[in-house]
């Protein structure tokens, strides 16, 4: 590289590499939430109590089965999926921008060995993390309430840290892009909103019209769930090699693309 | 890695470094050498481009031209290898206050790589040095502007850096917290770490500094030691004078090689002269004034001008 000759204005577009220092990032929030550990998990156990039974059992007395199992079970296992998306997604966008802008602690780790890449690929594993608690709570409590009866179901824990991660790849661009926290409310109205509404959670995406059912393979959720329903029910699953690589491929080029949002935003 | 002649001397060589922000340039084709060991002052008014140089040293910030390297190591490239070994005091208290003070020493060296049994008796040790051993539970939120100012220097410590960098370590302290960390950063250069401060403190730099350089507007406009730069820059004495700017114009104007600057109703007056300018004012009845020597703080004005920055 040429003696770094006017390097500032243009962006930093190498790839990033993955290092022991995401460890670190990683581990910071665990403390910080292990603190705070008893409010989280009262949430993460009480919501899905609420949802469950009373979308569950309500609904489930007029609908009865759905796609070949309890209408429980199967709004179980899309509620798993989506709160894992959803909690994936808050993390990496209101707790990464605010240790990004108004905490700082960025610009303190980036006065460390820590790069971008690091922090990028800390708070993605964090926010997996976090989103695998949380949907790993709704399995637990649909388990207790009988809609989950399964082995399969243990499967779905490794595919949901997955899920977390395909998740919290676009949130961390957003994070990357944001100048305050109201713009995170259009991410959730306009993108995590529609997708809990047609991806599947409440109903087989089959019902949908030709031309949605299309438009919602680009959906990750879609494929989340294509993956998480039939393990959590005991059902054959299908076309597993796609729907892994949809989810791995979001994560991925997300990653990348926040890596180098972050750098221009903090390395200037 | 190969390293060239200069890297062995320097902590930090810079030369023709630059940086621009949207076409806008802050540093300007900046030589800069700092020696190992003792105190290097960066001194500069606000806006001057300190903060800008201490984040290109730190590969925070990509310089624009030029060519830095740190340890004799190529910046930005060598960023990770070099920050291993710095430690940096922020210009602005970036502490994490989701911790305590303890936590956040022992958070900060886990990015370092360190572990916990190395981390424990560093914290023993550094909560110690800075006086905060009985606040070790203390949640940030709860501590006062000095002990964040001085948490901040023990985080800094916590890799056991070569270099410290310390961007306005005191600005906005109360005397008696400033007096104690000066104490300490004497310590540290005692103990043969290199230190490389800001400031816009006079004072500050002419306690603390063995060498130091005057930045204004992004270029460096004089460098030496602080004696040095009083001797070369001002004459020896310097007269505050109080009362009518043109009353003391005319008095003065009989005695030569003096140079005089009106500040509202104080007149400064730099002379070699003394005498001749303690008899002329102790005549005049309706004028008192201040007679001192010269120091840094004159220096600076006389070098960067008395009109207000940002
Ligand atoms: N990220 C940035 N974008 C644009 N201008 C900047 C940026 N950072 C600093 N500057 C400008 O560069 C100049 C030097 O700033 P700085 O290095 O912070 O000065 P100092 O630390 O000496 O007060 C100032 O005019 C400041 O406004
Ligand atoms: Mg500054």
């Amino acid at each position: 590289m040429s003696a770094s000759l006017s390097y500032s204005k243009t962006t930093d577009w190498r790839l990033p590499r993955l290092r022991r220092g995401a460890l670190a990032v990683w581990r910071r929030n665990a403390l910080v939430w292990r603190k705070l550990m008893g409010a989280s998990i009262l949430i993460n156990f009480g919501e899905p109590f609420v949802y469950l039974l009373g979308l569950g059992f309500g609904l489930g007395h007029f609908i009865g089965d759905m796609a070949g199992m309890p209408y429980l079970t199967f709004l179980a296992s899309g509620l798993v999926a989506s709160s894992a998306m959803n909690t994936a997604s808050f993390e990496a966008m209101y707790s990464v921008y605010t240790r990004m802008v108004p905490q700082r602690t960025y610009d303190a780790m980036l006065a460390t060995p820590l790069d971008v890449d690091d922090i990028a690929a800390g708070e993605m594993l964090w926010s997996a993390s976090k989103g695998l608690i949380s949907s790993s709570s709704i399995l637990i409590v649909s388990v207790l309430l009988g809609a989950v009866t399964e082995w399969t179901a243990l499967w779905a824990v490794p595919v949901l840290w997955l899920v977390g991660l395909c998740f919290a790849g676009p949130a961390l661009v957003m994070s990357a892009l944001s100048p305050s926290y109201e713009f995170f409310s259009y991410y959730f109205t306009l993108v995590v909103t529609p997708m809990f509404i047609f991806s599947g959670v409440f109903y087989p995406i089959a019902t949908l019209p030709a031309m949605l059912q299309a438009a919602v393979q680009i959906l990750p959720l879609t494929h989340a769930i294509a993956l998480i329903r039939p393990l959590v029910s005991g059902q054959p699953v299908t076309q597993v090699a796609l729907h892994l690589a949809v989810l791995c491929a979001y994560a991925l080029v997300c990653y990348y693309i926040a890596v180098v949002l972050i750098r221009r935003r903090l390395i200037v | 890695m190969t390293t060239s002649n200069t890297a062995l001397d320097y902590v930090i060589d810079a030369a023709a470094l630059s940086k621009a922000y949207a076409g806008h340039a802050v540093v300007k084709e900046m030589d800069l050498k700092v020696p190992y060991g003792g105190c290097f002052g960066l001194l500069g008014p606000n806006g001057a481009g300190k903060t800008t140089t201490l984040k290109m040293i730190l590969g925070q910030s990509p310089p624009s031209a030029g060519r830095l390297q740190v340890f004799g190591l190529e910046m930005p490239q060598a960023t990770r290898i070099v920050r291993t070994s710095i430690g940096v005091v922020p210009q602005t208290d970036n502490l994490d206050p989701d911790f305590t003070v303890a936590e956040n020493l022992q958070i900060y060296g886990n990015y370092f790589g360190l572990t916990k049994s190395e981390l424990a008796p560093r914290i023993h040790r550094l909560l110690d040095l800075v006086e905060l051993r009985e606040r070790a539970g203390t949640r940030i939120s709860k501590l006062s502007g000095g002990m964040m100012r001085r948490l901040s220097i023990a985080r800094a410590l916590i890799n056991d850096p070569e270099l410290v960098v310390l961007d306005e370590p005191t600005t906005g302290l109360d005397p008696q917290v400033r007096h104690r960390i000066w104490t300490r950063l004497r310590e540290l250069k005692q103990a043969g770490k290199t230190l490389l401060l800001t400031t816009h403190y006079m004072e500050e730099a002419e306690r603390l500094c063995d060498k130091l350089v005057v930045m204004d507007q992004g270029i460096i406009i004089a460098e030496g030691t602080p004696q040095q730069l009083i001797r070369d820059c001002v004459p020896d004495d310097v007269f505050e004078v109080h009362g009518d700017a043109q009353r003391v114009n005319s008095l003065l104007s009989v005695v030569e090689n003096l140079r005089l600057e009106a500040v509202g109703d104080t007149t400064y007056c730099y002379t070699s002269d003394a005498a001749r300018v303690v008899r002329v004012l102790e005549a005049a009845v309706d004028v008192s004034y201040l007679h001192r020597h010269a120091n840094l703080e004159d220096v600076f004005l006389t070098l960067t001008g008395r009109d207000l920055r940002e």
